[in-house]
């Protein structure tokens, strides 16, 4: 009769499933997702005329045994590394207290809002850049032409998911009942946003932080479209010298990022496990 | 406790005097700056590398080769190649944000229960992030890879299975063919953006249901799904854009002819042989932008329906 | 409240400082030579003096230059171990030659627009706008019909359009109709959308003319693929050097010296064996160009004369393509006579569109060629 969760601990309040349909699920369409992964390793493994298979590419590429060309990934690893924490910095400190205030003080403009921030995945990133290069040339000339400067179109690009992201959590939590109690507590704004808002938010925050650096380290078009080196223009070039080692590259760069996140995860969740005064 | 009352209103000009509060809590009252400067930076930020970006490239949809206005450019959208380029961008877009979605959703559904800083959501948050962006020459190789002509299942069900997926002609390097690529990023994506949403689920609610007789079908249907119904509507929306505009992996796919919109825009300007045609690729992506519009206004219509069952 | 009064404030000062500062050129040139309007080395004054005014300007940027065409990776590998003071950036290899012009109106004024371009010819012709003109030390030694005579662009290297294939996987065509056959199916693939690339454009004009037809009318072309479509054995997917490996496209049409920079790649992963069909062979080459307003004048300059040096030409040789010099270079011996005699066969006639036939084709392609393949 009871539909309370048997599973330990609800991420929600919703009844968990049981624990066979939950890993069925998870099984059948990790399975699904793993076979293109495999493919791309069993294509990387192949020894070639003779048959069979070996690591031997691995090898080289594991080994740091690259010829000069592959230089240019370092550096460019290091690029979009710096593009994806300033990308999150200017998401965190433009788009989520106008969202909050949006939310709470001005809803009728969230439509509004939610359009613009709909718009830059309306837009092909081809057409986009034949906007951005005029803009960005007046940036060139002012503030010379660093990689860190695409931070800012990249930031319009994870618009959409990053406010998908927090908006489905702001919506969750009553925003305006934390807010009054805040207030009525005496608190000023900052402190508001600061200790009452954000880690509530802190899921929808760390599903945008993630976004945004997949979306980063995953762009390609416009660094290319405005010669800039990041990971994607780098892979690209390198890919012209062998394609075997331009694959284990790929998927080296993917596990890169996997763990990267891996990593932003513990930390957002480490502040989780604080104790926190609840309300 | 969910809620907290307040004990009472606090006033303008309260003995903790602070010197940021824009306005105050009672909503009646506004101090002479209005809220609305708050989102000053945000929109200075959107009108200097959004709104001036889109401004100029549309703005090169009105005008032709040596700068005259024209409207050539957008009756050339009436040209039946363009339409069908539309057509079949919107069915891929729409089909491809359907299936990623409701899978998307699945796999959310598949994780409450689970402990939030657990390993096994942490490494699905993570791969999900990784895969929602991994698109282009990659993607498409790692399709060519699984079930090109020499793929890996493709041999696999020819060889062991005596099933040839290619009998009726190879459908991979055309649209069809893209429909399983674009799920593969698109259901990442929706587990990312949907996962939070499923805070809104208070355990108070089956608690309720439970305690007035109801079953977990109940809950879900009744409860659970109209709450979270705005937030799925907006993922689905956002599936949809993604997979409109997305055409890095379509590009490296399909080689001949431009079947989707945006490997139009490519063609129309980055074409060696067709040359003079980069102002087709503005009235091509305003074309673009009346789609999405016309998306978003479904949604705001369903959204209000789906309103009405919340609070 | 004051703080977004402020905030608003200060974005506003610094946008306006921003445009303020754009409107503010600086295009005062250093030193005494402007290397932008020179137009041979007698401008700079020696060889020795070119080098120098390259070396201080410390970079060069290219662009669309794929490490594995014509063997650039080994040029591009030997032009920065001769001159490690000038750092060289790839920009975007699989750039069209549209791309690269694109680039440098989108960059136009920045440090990180193109020096110099490699270009199909009919963007060459249509772009002359953007190039400044320039003539290399052995200017003279370019056949007349291969440089522009204002020095705007000039040929630098070309080829035969060629079958390359993978004889394990296929029989070794000996002509046109072969493809047809039952051994192709699902197995001939172009590089790239006739009414976009040059090197598929060129792959519909040899299928023309081995298909009885004339540059004047490119329907004989598009007339095979359709046939070749028909019966199954048109695979339309881009070919990469990752696809020939995995066996996804076995037989590819391509110019003879990329499809000789596969074979090179793939040395030990897969047989590949490049034909040029007998008869009427259809030539094309690419042609170098300075950008107007290149970042970097004289390292642009500095390239260019280190391109048309017998030492790179020879480079090009092995990379399978045909220099531009090659003809006062097998004069005067300075050819390298084994990659010369590596080269695949010549065919008896040798055909090269012109301007005009390159817009009509082009033309007819856009119009017929996406029905034709569907």
């Amino acid at each position: 009769m009871s539909v309370v969760t048997r599973g330990p601990g609800p991420v929600s309040g919703a009844p968990a499933p049981s624990r066979w349909l939950r890993w069925s699920i998870l099984c059948i369409i990790g399975t699904l997702f793993a076979v293109p992964i495999i493919a791309m390793v069993e294509f990387t493994l192949r020894r070639g005329l003779e048959g069979g298979y070996d690591f031997s590419r691995w090898m080289l590429v594991l080994t740091g045994s690259l010829g000069p060309e592959y230089r240019v990934l370092g550096q460019a690893i290091g690029n979009s590394l710096v593009l994806a924490a300033a990308t999150v910095a200017l998401m965190i400190v433009l788009l989520v207290p106008t969202m909050i205030l949006v939310h709470l003080k001005l809803p009728r403009w969230r439509r509004v809002l939610e359009f613009v921030c709909l718009l830059p995945i309306s837009i092909p990133a081809i057409v986009l850049v034949v906007g951005l290069a005029p803009v960005y040339g007046v940036i060139a000339r002012a503030a010379g032409s660093g990689v860190w400067s695409l931070a800012f179109a990249y930031s319009v690009l994870v618009l959409p998911f990053a406010y998908r992201a927090v908006q489905s959590n702001l919506d969750a939590i009553d925003a305006q009942t934390l807010t009054e109690a805040a207030r009525s507590l005496g608190a000023s704004w900052p402190v508001v946003i600061a200790r009452v808002l954000l880690p509530n938010l802190r899921t929808g925050l760390l599903a945008g932080a993630f976004i945004s650096v997949a979306v980063v380290l995953g762009e390609f078009t416009i660094a290319s479209l405005l010669n800039r080196q990041n990971l994607q223009t780098a892979l690209v070039i390198v890919q012209k010298d062998d394609p075997f080692i331009a694959v284990i590259v790929a998927l080296l760069s993917l596990l890169f990022a996997f763990l990267l996140l891996l990593v932003i995860g513990f930390i957002g969740r480490a502040g989780a496990n604080r104790p926190r005064r609840t309300s | 406790m969910t809620t907290v009352e307040p004990r009472r209103p606090v006033r303008r000009g309260s003995t903790a005097a602070r010197d940021e509060s824009s306005a105050s809590t009672a909503p009646s009252r506004r101090r002479a700056i209005s809220p609305s400067w708050g989102v000053a930076p945000f929109a200075l930020y959107v009108a200097l590398f959004l709104a001036l970006p889109t401004a100029i490239a549309l703005g090169t949809g009105f005008v032709d080769g040596e700068g005259a206005f024209t409207f050539d450019n957008i009756a050339a959208l009436g040209d039946p190649f363009v339409i069908n380029g539309f057509t079949t961008s919107i069915v891929l877009s729409a089909v491809t944000a359907l299936i990623g979605a409701v899978l998307g959703a699945l796999v959310c559904y598949a994780l409450i229960g689970t402990r939030p800083d657990g390993p096994l959501r942490s490494m699905i948050d993570a791969a999900s992030g990784v895969l929602a962006q991994f698109g282009g020459v990659m993607l498409a190789f790692a399709f060519v890879a699984t079930i090109g002509i020499q793929g890996l299942i493709t041999v696999q069900l020819r060889d062991v299975f005596g099933i040839d997926i290619f009998a009726d002609g190879v459908w991979l390097y055309e649209a069809p063919g893209l429909v399983l690529p674009y799920i593969y990023f698109q259901v990442p994506l929706m587990v990312i953006i949907f996962l939070p949403a499923l805070e809104a689920l208070k355990p108070q609610w089956a608690e309720a249901a439970a305690t007035l007789g109801g079953t977990t079908a109940t809950y879900w249907r009744r409860i659970a799904l109209p709450v979270l119904a705005p937030s799925f509507l907006g993922s689905l929306l956002l599936l949809f854009a993604n997979a409109f505009s997305s055409y890095a992996t379509a590009a490296a796919l399909t080689s001949q002819g431009q079947s989707i919109v945006p490997l139009q825009i490519r063609a129309a300007l980055t074409s060696e042989t067709l040359l003079g045609r980069e102002n087709l690729a503005g009235a091509l992506a305003l074309g673009m932008i009346i789609v999405m519009a016309i998306a978003m206004s479904l949604y705001a219509l369903l959204q209000r329906r789906a309103a009405r069952w919340q609070r | 409240m004051n703080t977004t009064r402020t905030l608003a404030g200060v974005a506003l000062v610094a946008a306006t400082a921003m445009t303020l500062g754009a409107c503010a050129t600086d295009t005062a040139p250093e030193g005494g030579i402007d290397a932008s309007t020179a137009t041979s080395i007698a401008d700079f004054g020696t060889f020795a003096d070119l080098e120098a005014a390259a070396k201080a300007e410390g970079a060069l940027n290219v662009i669309a230059l794929p490490r594995d065409w014509a063997n650039y990776g080994e040029i591009l590998d030997l032009f920065i171990e001769r001159y490690p003071e000038i750092t060289v950036t790839e920009a975007s290899p699989d750039a069209s030659s549209a791309e690269e012009i694109q680039a440098a109106e989108n960059l136009a004024g920045q440090d990180t627009a193109p020096d110099v371009f490699d270009l199909g010819l009919a963007v060459a012709l249509s772009s002359t706008d953007y190039f400044a003109p320039y003539f290399v030390e052995r200017w003279d030694d370019i056949p007349a019909a291969l440089k522009d005579e204002d020095g705007l662009f000039w040929a630098d290297y070309g080829g035969y359009m060629a079958i390359g294939y993978d004889p394990d996987a296929v029989p070794a065509p000996t002509s046109l109709q072969d493809l047809l056959g039952e051994e192709y199916r699902g197995k001939v693939a172009i590089n790239g959308d006739p009414t976009q690339a040059g090197a598929a454009f060129a792959a519909v004009g040899m299928a023309t003319v081995q298909n009885g037809g004339t540059l004047d009318d490119f329907q004989a072309g598009i007339d095979f693929f359709a046939e070749l479509n028909a019966a199954g054995n048109f695979v339309k997917i881009d070919p990469t050097p990752a696809t020939v490996a995995s066996g996804e496209t076995p037989v590819v049409f391509d110019w003879d010296y990329l499809n000789a920079g596969y074979a090179a790649e793939l040395e030990g992963q897969r047989n590949w064996e490049v034909v040029v069909l007998p008869g009427t062979g259809y030539a094309g080459y690419y042609n170098q160009a300075i950008n107007k307003d290149a970042p970097h004048p004289a390292a642009a300059r500095l390239w260019m004369e280190f391109l048309y040096s017998p030492e790179v030409q020879n480079l090009w040789l092995k990379g399978g393509a045909r220099p531009v010099l090659e003809a006062s270079m097998v004069a005067n011996g300075e050819i390298d006579e084994a990659l010369y005699a590596a080269l695949p066969e010549a065919p008896a006639d040798t055909v090269v569109p012109s301007a005009e036939q390159s817009e009509a084709a082009a033309t007819l392609l856009g119009e017929q060629w996406a029905t034709a393949v569907q």
